[in-house]
């Protein structure tokens, strides 16, 4: 690896730049759960720890407020966040293009397309349905559609039983032009009811986080984290081109379908929960390149831990800003995101 | 910005510095009133309440329990006290957290509140909920009535509130009947944003013509069967139905910027309603509600439609 580094000594070493990770996730973390339209204070909150460590009789509503509903949003935030990030940047990675981010593939527009149908169509058949808005019916139909249309996109770029990813990136922009002109016109037969449950579902929000939802997401991005984090080695050998990494002995086939495949699961589960979430997957792996370079091996942690650390931060303003109100998160990573990325790129335009 | 941080820090330290007092007062709904209860203290406490629709909003003050009103939604725009309240957002965007910092015991609303897990959240937090299906009709409205009633614990002065309305809307009902005669045909437009809908069946826009004794053009000519709901409004659907009088709401009229602009919408040229400029134009929460003036409005709707094609 040692031609990615070349003329690179101004960058910031491997160790600091996790543990900045780290340390900055921690901190989101902790000032997440301090915030909240409920007030708990911080010596409340140190009693609701203690609690949950002993075991109390008599639960306070601080207990209830930050155990059923404060917590598992925290938990989801970040879950949603690092798979948004690693996603990211194994997409990145694999298409070798700045500009790429898991909505490329179809897990986004798919989940987008299966939310409005369930929203709009399911009404015709079950009358309750517009009501069931963040139901598993909904979770569940959208983690399907995201599946079905990243399979559909992986079948389209496959050439002589091998994946193309030029082929991909294009199959990718017309099944999201495709989804996107459905969602349209689904929109068009949808209610006005129905028309705000699609809306408010496409800019995203945590506030679907039930601790059984929580659980299977987070089971499931810590499954595709850890294996997609051992793709860093094989990504960085696909940098220089895929023939080569063919030639440095890298099974280039098994590294695409493993980085699809992850993060069609990763992503869908949590578009699947959440709604959308724009921007993290695209601007996370930016960060930890622009700070740390474009080895892989701290790219894809890296953007996990910051993608989870941006995610609670935008959260936590979502959450509070007009309070007792709640923004739309996806509208709030962009407001979040954008700034500090903008920030790093003048810091370290010298590199681009 | 600025001064609602500070504030809400400031706030937030009051609270942190009375920690003794505030675990003392009720807290979260159902919790709290039985931690009261078996200190036995807090003899009558009044049950605190967020209303997460306007008609609701409307029947808690027209009970005289603002006092009890915490919060409401942002379609709780009348009477103008409400807007002073604090707002929970969009009654179908509504957050957990948000909700319980009021520490309210009951949500009162329609069945559109929503997101489910959040009403899901808040029920388990020990509050009650209290919501009402939207069916478009009389008994919606007592159904509201009741539910506001129970809710802030006044049950009496909601059968009394019923009761009056009952009459009144006997009134109004009867007043309607004892005009004969065609029917003034008259079609809905919503216009709040963006494109122009016209109402078909199951809406409230449609039930209030049907009351208001009109007849709703665009039903009746029947260009598509069962048109139902909300559609965009097509310049040639409209000439087909050929209302005498179009009925909308003042915020759409506001929207397109005044009346002159609002009959250039394309189509409307074509309209008998358009040769008398026969327009009814009323507030979209007092029109479409079904709240407590429902009586009124609908006796409104129907001189106006009357006058518009006389």
């Amino acid at each position: 690896m040692k031609a990615l580094r070349h003329g690179d000594h101004r960058r910031l070493p491997a160790s600091l730049v996790l543990a900045g990770g780290v340390l900055l996730l921690a901190l989101s973390f902790v000032i997440g759960s301090a915030r909240g339209a409920y007030a708990i204070s911080p010596l409340q909150l140190w009693n609701v720890l203690l609690d949950m460590l002993g075991g109390s009789t008599q639960p306070t509503p601080e207990h209830l407020v930050f155990m059923n509903i404060r917590l598992p949003r925290l938990l989801l935030g970040v879950a949603a966040g690092a798979a948004l990030g690693l996603s990211g940047a194994l997409m990145q990675g694999l298409f070798r293009n700045p500009l790429a981010d898991p909505g490329l593939i179809g897990v986004s527009s798919g989940a987008a397309l299966a939310a409005g149908m369930t929203i709009v169509l399911g009404s015709l058949w079950f009358p309750e349905m517009p009501r069931t808005l963040g139901s598993w019916t909904l979770v569940a139909a959208a983690f399907t559609g995201s599946l079905l249309v990243t399979m559909l996109v992986y079948a389209l770029s496959q050439q002589d039983g091998a994946t193309r990813v030029g082929l991909m990136l294009l199959a990718g922009v017309a099944i999201n032009a495709l989804a996107g002109a459905g969602l349209g016109y689904l929109t068009f037969l949808a209610t006005d009811e129905q028309l705000r449950n699609i809306q408010f579902w496409l800019l995203g929000s945590l506030g679907g986080a039930r601790w059984s939802a929580v659980a299977l997401v987070f089971a499931m991005v810590t499954a595709a984290a850890g294996s997609g984090i051992a793709l860093a080695r094989p990504l960085n050998a696909i940098a220089l081109g895929e023939a080569q990494a063919a030639l440095l002995g890298v099974p280039v086939e098994r590294v695409k379908r493993l980085a699809v495949l992850l993060t069609a699961l990763a992503v869908g589960a949590v578009t699947a929960t959440t709604g959308i979430i724009g921007f993290i997957g695209l601007v996370a792996p930016h960060c930890v390149r622009l700070v740390a370079g474009p080895d892989h091996r701290i790219v894809l942690p890296g953007s996990a831990l910051l993608g989870a650390a941006l995610v609670l931060a935008a959260d936590s303003v979502a959450r509070t800003m007009v309070k007792p109100a709640e923004l739309p998160l996806g509208v709030l990573t962009a407001f979040v995101g954008v700034p500090f990325f903008l920030l790093l790129l003048r810091h370290f335009k010298s590199r681009l | 910005m600025k001064a609602g941080f500070s504030l809400l820090r400031r706030r937030d330290a009051l609270r942190y510095f009375s920690l003794p007092v505030v675990s003392a007062v009720p807290g979260v709904g159902g919790l709290g009133a039985t931690a009261a209860r078996a200190q036995g203290q807090a003899p009558v406490r009044m049950p605190r309440i967020v209303s997460v629709s306007g008609a609701t909003t409307e029947i808690v003050y027209a009970l005289g329990a603002e006092k009890q009103l915490v919060g409401t939604d942002t379609t709780s725009l009348y009477p103008a006290a409400a807007l002073q309240t604090p707002k929970v957002g969009y009654m179908r965007q509504l957050s957990a957290e948000g909700l319980l910092s009021l520490k309210p015991d009951a949500v009162i609303g329609t069945t559109e509140a929503g997101p489910l897990v959040v009403m899901d959240q808040v029920r388990s937090a020990g509050v009650k909920l209290e919501l009402v299906e939207a069916d478009h009709t009389w008994t919606e409205v007592q159904r509201k009535v009741a539910a506001v009633g129970r809710a802030t614990a006044r049950v009496a002065q909601a059968a009394a509130l019923q009761a009056k309305l009952d009459a009144q809307w006997a009134e109004v009902l009867a007043a309607v009947a004892r005009k004969g005669g065609r029917k003034p045909r008259a079609i809905f437009i919503l216009s709040h944003s963006g494109s122009p809908q016209v109402a078909g069946e199951k809406t409230a826009a449609h039930a209030m013509l049907n009351y208001a004794g009109l007849d709703n053009a665009l039903v009746s000519t029947g260009g598509s069967a069962n048109f139902a709901g909300y559609r965009a409004m097509t310049p040639e659907a409209v000439v087909t139905a050929a209302p005498d009088v179009i009925v909308t709401t003042t915020q759409g009229v506001e929207a397109v910027g005044g009346l002159e602009k609002f009959w250039q919408r394309p189509g409307l040229e074509l309209t008998p309603a358009y040769k008398r400029r026969a327009l009814v134009a009323l507030d979209a929460l007092y029109l479409i509600g079904f709240g407590p003036r429902l009586p009124q409005a609908v006796a409104e709707l129907h001189q106006a439609g009357l006058k518009a094609v006389a």
